[in-house]
């Protein structure tokens, strides 16, 4: 199912990685940031939403890293070029991330953003809708979120062009030690 | 027609930007689409749709109820009205009480219904459409022309001439850049915003949900950004369940866009908070504007099963030539059409529905299963009923109900090798023969019609009978396709009766809106052809054989005459086409060709009646390569070839482009010979090869099959 997931995201333009432990994928994402040019400036900050990833990591080394940041808000996450959230499925037939997004600030950094780096468990790839609606439920999720790819328009021309008003690059990460459904 | 209407759609075929552009999006959508269907039952899923929006149309108010309680014990306001100028004015008292200045939509056909932003404008509260194509027409102060893509007539010349000026500084025709520019024009407008505007793809009852489906991102932060949402939703958006959301989710974006999922899908129950932490305003307004009494039209009622993917307007022969902005200022094509007559008014539609040529292409991509065609052909019985015909039309359809004039008539043009253009009258009888003769030339009416020709040929006795059905267009136009018929069937074994008091199959009346008429014809040839008791009624016109196998008994049926249905049914069953007739007979070894020899490429064109209504394709085509041909297909070998019936002559403009391309694609096939099972598009095809000199041989399937008959 990770194949068909992979096939479908990159299809559509996300960019895939793959990760066995959390410390690997935070490697991994702490690098590309600075490779993409993190800085404590408007325009260069990197906003991170409440995600299970974080829990019982240690975080005070993270918090001294000029530009990254912890607190989301209109304007921090307006300022900020990276947005890091966790999504909690991956749907295989279409390349789509889903999360309850009831939270603002999930979806503050996952919109406001230049580039979405959005950590998956890798055990929670779903085969597809029909799986993934027994598991969401609207009764308790005020703002169900799918997330297909970076953001798109072909209204000029019918050309394809990718960035408009959401993120023009989508990082997916799986992370194996998250676990998941059928980790 | 309306002079303005003829000088629009003259602009529009002559605008070579907008063709060109709509064209190749066009071809290059059914590839895309069908891509995206790829290992999905496209029928069991459409079959998924219909039911869940058509169980919910049963009982629109109850279904409002639910989602209204629903989503009001979640803390959104619901409002319902009947009335769209209740709805301006219900968004301009939420505005004023919270002292909203400006306003941030995503993308909403039933605000474009409304009109809502001129109203908000006038009203001092500025409005930002935040879709890019969208705030493309916003800034050029027209309005949408495609229900997905708005500024699809647009280019980027335009529109960098456009964002040159919003922003004031010189901008090249660089696609990214300008969707930059918009980004950043955009951005601030978002986060100033203090009220947000959207529509609603789908409301689900049980839940209270809405759900928003799009690619750019826009409706996401117009949804999160301002304090205060307002999602204005048509109610035939609703659906009970929440688990219907799945299948117009699997639908929407591959019919409108051939994605697999769009970039975003938002499904939003009740009101979250904002991000300061205090609660947010939901408003969620069902709007009805004569969808209620939509739904209690049983002609219509399929209407509201629409999921807005604008496929339907993709795949249209006649949208791809003309675009959007003829049909008309909010919802454009074949169910622009239908939604105009019921949004605006019925008279509104009268020029736009003569329109469609009644290809069948939209019903057959529609994921609401509509059946366009059928409702448009509706419209025009409406009109028909309400107005009266011309007295042009009566005249006409007064001979064509009186078999023996309407014969005699035809009879007396029948001039041997002469091109019939004789008086007024006469060219506009519905044989479609006039002297209008915009890039194609006419057939002469034969020297002796098939029904003079038929007592002549001698038969075996056979066991088994078949009445053969002609239509005008083979008994006066082409009767040598009658003649191979008779040959073929005689060879199999079957005797073939004509019985003289056939008649015209009503198709021309019908087509026209003059039901009562097309009636009339109906029950004189059912009683004719059934009193024969032959085992077959065959033809070799898809438009007559839908007409006997499909329309009569819809028709005697919509005029009352329901003592006629026991006997159109019979008629129907026993109805069918030639090649599906002959292809059985050649697999039960009754037919046979001579021995193989290469005879050669051709190409097949598939008549639309053919291949949409009937569902007859790979048959004309097998028996053509067991005759000895090898098949070469032309590009869209299923594009209607702009006949039309009298389409041609009401819209030669339109009936023109279309045969010009059809005969391109012919002769990018290499092909000497073209086949085709349709005696309207010999004519309109024939006359077009003939026009421009070529020498492409165009012929009836049945003549060619009987020449290659085992003497
Ligand atoms: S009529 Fe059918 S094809 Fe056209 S927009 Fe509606 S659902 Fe789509
Ligand atoms: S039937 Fe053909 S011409 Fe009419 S609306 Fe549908 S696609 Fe267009």
């Amino acid at each position: 199912m990770f194949e068909q997931f992979k096939a479908k995201a990159t299809g559509v333009g996300a960019e895939l990685h793959r990760f066995p432990t959390r410390s690997d994928a935070l490697d991994f994402i702490l690098q590309f940031l600075e490779r993409e040019g993190m800085a404590d400036a408007p325009g260069s900050r990197a906003v991170w939403a409440k995600s299970p990833f974080l829990e019982g990591l240690e975080r005070r080394d993270l918090r001294e890293i000029p530009g990254l940041s912890f607190e989301v808000s209109r304007q921090s996450a307006a300022q900020a070029k990276f947005g890091i959230s966790q999504m909690e499925w991956a749907l295989a037939d279409t390349g789509s991330l889903v999360q309850d997004q009831s939270e603002v600030e999930q979806r503050l950094v996952s919109s406001l953003t230049g580039i979405h780096i959005a950590l998956v468990p890798s055990g929670n790839i779903l085969d597809g809708k029909s799986a993934l609606f027994s598991r969401i439920n609207p009764h308790t999720s005020s703002y169900i979120a799918f997330i297909t790819g970076p953001s798109r328009t072909a209204d000029i021309e019918r050309v394809l062009t990718i960035g408009v008003h959401g993120p023009d690059r989508l990082l997916i990460v799986f992370v194996d030690e998250l676990g998941g459904e059928t980790a | 027609m309306k002079k303005e209407f003829k000088a629009a759609i003259n602009r529009a075929v002559n605008d070579a930007n907008l063709t060109g552009a709509l064209g190749k999006f066009s071809e290059a959508y059914k590839v895309n689409r069908t891509k995206a269907y790829e290992g999905i039952d496209f029928e069991a899923l459409r079959s998924r749709i219909a039911e869940a929006k058509s169980a919910a149309a049963c009982h629109l108010d109850e279904v409002a109820d639910v989602f209204q309680k629903k989503a009001e014990a979640l803390g959104a306001k619901v409002y319902r009205t009947r009335d769209p100028q209740e709805v301006k004015e219900y968004i301009l008292r939420v505005a004023r009480e919270r002292g909203v200045k400006s306003v941030v939509k995503s993308k909403s056909m039933a605000t474009e219904e409304i009109h809502l932003n001129p109203f908000l404008e006038k009203n001092g509260i500025k409005v930002a459409e935040t879709d890019l194509g969208e705030w493309i027409i916003q800034l050029a102060g027209t309005t949408p022309s495609h229900m997905v893509m708005p500024a699809i007539h647009m280019t980027k010349e335009e529109v960098a001439e456009l964002f040159s000026k919003e922003i004031d500084e010189r901008l090249t025709t660089d696609i990214p850049r300008l969707v930059k520019v918009a980004r950043n024009e955009l951005r601030p407008r978002f986060l100033e915003a203090d009220m947000g505007i959207t529509g609603g793809n789908i409301a689900v009852a049980e839940t209270g949900s809405i759900v928003l489906v799009t690619n750019e991102g826009n409706a996401r932060l117009v949804t999160t950004l301002p304090e205060i949402h307002i999602a204005l939703i048509g109610v035939e958006k609703l659906v009970e369940k929440f688990e219907s959301v799945a299948p117009i989710l699997d639908a929407l974006p591959r019919s409108a866009t051939a994605q697999l999922l769009t970039s975003y899908v938002s499904i939003i129950t009740g009101p979250g908070l904002n991000d300061d932490g205090s609660q947010k305003e939901l408003h969620i307004i069902l709007m009805d504007n004569r969808r209620t009494e939509m739904a209690a039209d049983p002609k219509f009622k399929q209407a509201l099963q629409c999921i807005r993917c604008g496929s339907c307007l993709n795949v249209c022969p006649i949208f791809r030539l003309v675009g959007g902005h003829v049909f008309g200022a909010v919802y454009t094509g074949g169910i622009g059409t239908i939604l105009t007559a019921w949004f605006d008014e019925l008279q509104k539609s009268e020029d736009i529905q003569g329109l469609c040529i009644q290809c069948g292409n939209c019903k057959e991509v529609c994921p609401g299963k509509l059946d366009i065609p059928e409702m448009i052909m509706e419209i025009r019985r409406r009109l028909v009923q309400n107005k009266g015909q011309s007295l042009v039309q009566k005249a006409i359809f007064g001979v064509v109900n009186n078999r023996k004039l309407f014969h005699g008539m035809l009879r007396a043009a029948s001039v041997a090798g002469k091109p019939f253009t004789s008086g007024k009258f006469i060219r506009h009888l519905p044989l479609f023969l006039s002297e209008l003769t915009n890039g194609r030339s006419l057939p002469a009416i034969a020297a002796e019609p098939f029904r003079d020709l038929f007592p002549k040929i001698k038969q075996p006795k056979c066991q088994e009978k078949a009445v053969f059905y002609a239509g005008c267009l083979i008994d006066f136009a082409y009767p040598e396709t009658g003649v191979a018929l008779v040959k073929l069937l005689n060879k199999a074994g079957i005797e073939v009766a004509f019985p003289q008091e056939q008649t015209c199959c009503g198709a021309p009346a019908l087509y026209n809106g003059a039901y009562e008429v097309a009636a009339q014809n109906a029950q004189d040839n059912i009683a004719v052809l059934l009193q024969q008791g032959a085992t077959y009624v065959v033809s070799a016109c898809p438009t007559c054989t839908v007409a006997l196998a499909h329309e009569f008994g819809k028709t005697l049926e919509s005029v009352g005459r329901g003592e006629w249905l026991d006997r159109a049914r019979e008629l129907s069953a026993k109805t069918v086409d030639l090649s599906t007739l002959l292809k059985r007979l050649v697999d039960e070894g009754r037919l046979s060709f001579r021995e193989k020899e290469d005879l050669g490429k051709i190409t097949y064109h598939d008549s639309c009646h053919l291949k949409r209504t009937l569902k007859v394709a790979e048959q004309p085509r097998e028996l053509l390569a067991k005759a000895g041909y090898e098949l070469a297909e032309m590009h869209e070998c299923d594009m209607c070839c702009g006949m039309g019936g009298s389409y041609s002559m009401k819209l030669p403009e339109i009936s023109a482009p279309i045969l010009k391309s059809k005969q391109q694609n012919i002769k990018d096939t290499g092909a000497p010979l073209v086949a085709m099972d349709c005696p309207g598009c010999v004519l309109q095809i024939r006359g077009g090869f003939d026009q421009d000199g070529s020498s492409v041989r165009v012929k009836h399937t049945a003549e060619l099959l009987a020449e290659r008959l085992r003497d």
